[in-house]
């Protein structure tokens, strides 16, 4: 729809402007395409506007289709909360039972990281394509947020935070078999003493 | 023994004490690292890791209380105070955080200040200074007073004296830290270039980001080295990485 609202445009256009400007994260094949504009054609963000000269369709933007583009220009993109993050768990959950020292996760996930933060660089200098360049610095903003939780994190649970959570589980097991030994109790003497 | 001339910076088992009041601190406690001509890399660690301790000790302002430290071969452990000077001059470069320009004199005269300290003769001088200040992208900043300059710019003279002269070996403690990101990455660029040139390059840094720069990262850890980072040897490109 971005492109669109610059005029109206063929297939094969949509898919060579929308790589130009993407670079090299996202390449389409033009089967996505036509399906992307059949799909905007049915929901009414589109509409058929003829053949150019040389027989290509060309589509427009409708009124109802810019409408939705300024709203999703305007909003605000919710990114995903962190606490189910994999690597998140993996720590935690290690910090907790004791599987492994929290800090073997930790070591494994920031020398992976700091690997894809060399890459990136080398491939930032080598790169001349602006939009690469972008999405390349996406990759070491985030990374290096990473890198800085993981340093952090590491300081937390050797601050005694692993000591923490480990307490903290085995005070929820202690309370799991309290539980589990009333119920026994109840079920033995039929009521609740 | 081929291996230790083709290091510029050799350190072996090296330990290093100091006294903080009544405590005996152990800021290094057996490191080994060897840097190559032409290599760059980057300490990281925590505050109070031995970052820059392991600077210090790796150019000879600092003595080891065990193990050795080599520059160009030549073992730092036996020099006289005369000797071990002569050699920091010669061999060694640093960059600092806090620049230390002297604000009385023009960037050509900083760059110059330690070839005149050398004896160098005036005319062979001047031509390495123009050589330095020109590799530093610093040649139009050569009349100016240190207050004249930003903070890039500064970096860029202090780095321009680092290395003038015949110097293989240049220290850099976080000589980002006073900069914004962009400066903070000419700098870096700058430092790659001095290393791609032939220079062995020790960048003590705090940030992930600069280290990434590097040809190997060594994260230090109450005084060891608990980690080293190599780069791969094939950067790949933006479209593999990206997809």
């Amino acid at each position: 729809m971005t492109l669109l609202s610059a005029g109206p445009k063929y297939g094969y256009q949509l898919k060579s402007e929308f790589e130009a400007s993407s670079g090299a994260a996202w390449a389409l094949n033009i089967g996505q395409v036509y399906n992307t504009v059949q799909r905007m054609e049915r929901d009414g963000a589109v509409v058929p506007l003829g053949v150019d000269d040389q027989d290509r369709p060309l589509y427009e933007l409708s009124p109802e289709g810019r409408q939705e583009l300024d709203e999703w220009l305007a909003t605000a993109v919710k990114r995903s909360v962190a606490t189910r993050d994999e690597v998140v768990m993996k720590v935690l959950m290690s910090a907790a039972t004791g599987v492994t020292e929290p800090s073997q996760p930790i070591a494994i996930q920031r020398s992976a990281s700091m690997g894809v933060l060399q890459e990136a660089t080398a491939a930032r200098a080598a790169s001349s394509s602006v939009a690469d360049i972008v999405h390349l610095e996406w990759l070491i903003a985030t990374t290096t947020a990473e890198l800085k939780w993981l340093d952090v994190t590491e300081q937390i649970l050797e601050a005694g935070g692993a000591v923490q959570l480990q307490a903290a589980m085995a005070n929820s097991g202690a309370r799991a078999r309290g539980v589990s030994a009333k119920a026994k109790l109840t079920d033995e003497s039929g009521r609740t003493k | 023994m081929t291996q230790e001339y083709s290091s510029v910076l050799s350190m072996k088992a090296v330990v290093r004490e100091h006294r903080d009041g009544p405590q005996v601190v152990r800021a290094l406690n057996g490191v080994d690292l060897e840097v190559a001509a032409g290599e760059m890399v980057a300490i990281t660690g925590r505050s109070g890791s031995g970052k820059s301790t392991l600077l210090n000790v790796a150019g000879g302002l600092d003595p080891v209380t065990a193990g050795e430290v080599l520059v160009e071969g030549r073992s730092l452990t036996h020099l006289d105070a005369h000797e071990l000077a002569e050699m920091r001059r010669k061999h060694v470069g640093y960059v600092f955080q806090n620049l230390n320009l002297i604000p009385s004199l023009t960037a050509k005269e900083n760059v110059a200040l330690p070839l005149e300290f050398d004896r160098v003769e005036a005319k062979q001088a001047s031509s390495m200074v123009d050589e330095a200040l020109s590799k530093t992208g610093a040649q139009e900043l050569a009349d100016r007073f240190p207050d004249e300059l930003s903070g890039g710019q500064r970096q860029r003279v202090a780095i321009a004296r680092a290395i003038a002269g015949p110097r293989r070996l240049l220290l850099a403690d976080e000589p980002t830290g006073a900069l914004d990101e962009l400066s903070g990455r000419a700098i870096m660029d700058l430092l790659a270039g001095m290393a791609q040139d032939g220079v062995a390059v020790v960048l003590v840094t705090h940030d992930n980001e600069f280290a990434a720069y590097a040809d190997r990262i060594v994260r230090l850890r109450d005084g060891q080295v608990a980690e080293t980072i190599k780069r791969q040897v094939v950067t790949p490109t933006a479209l593999e990485l990206l997809q």
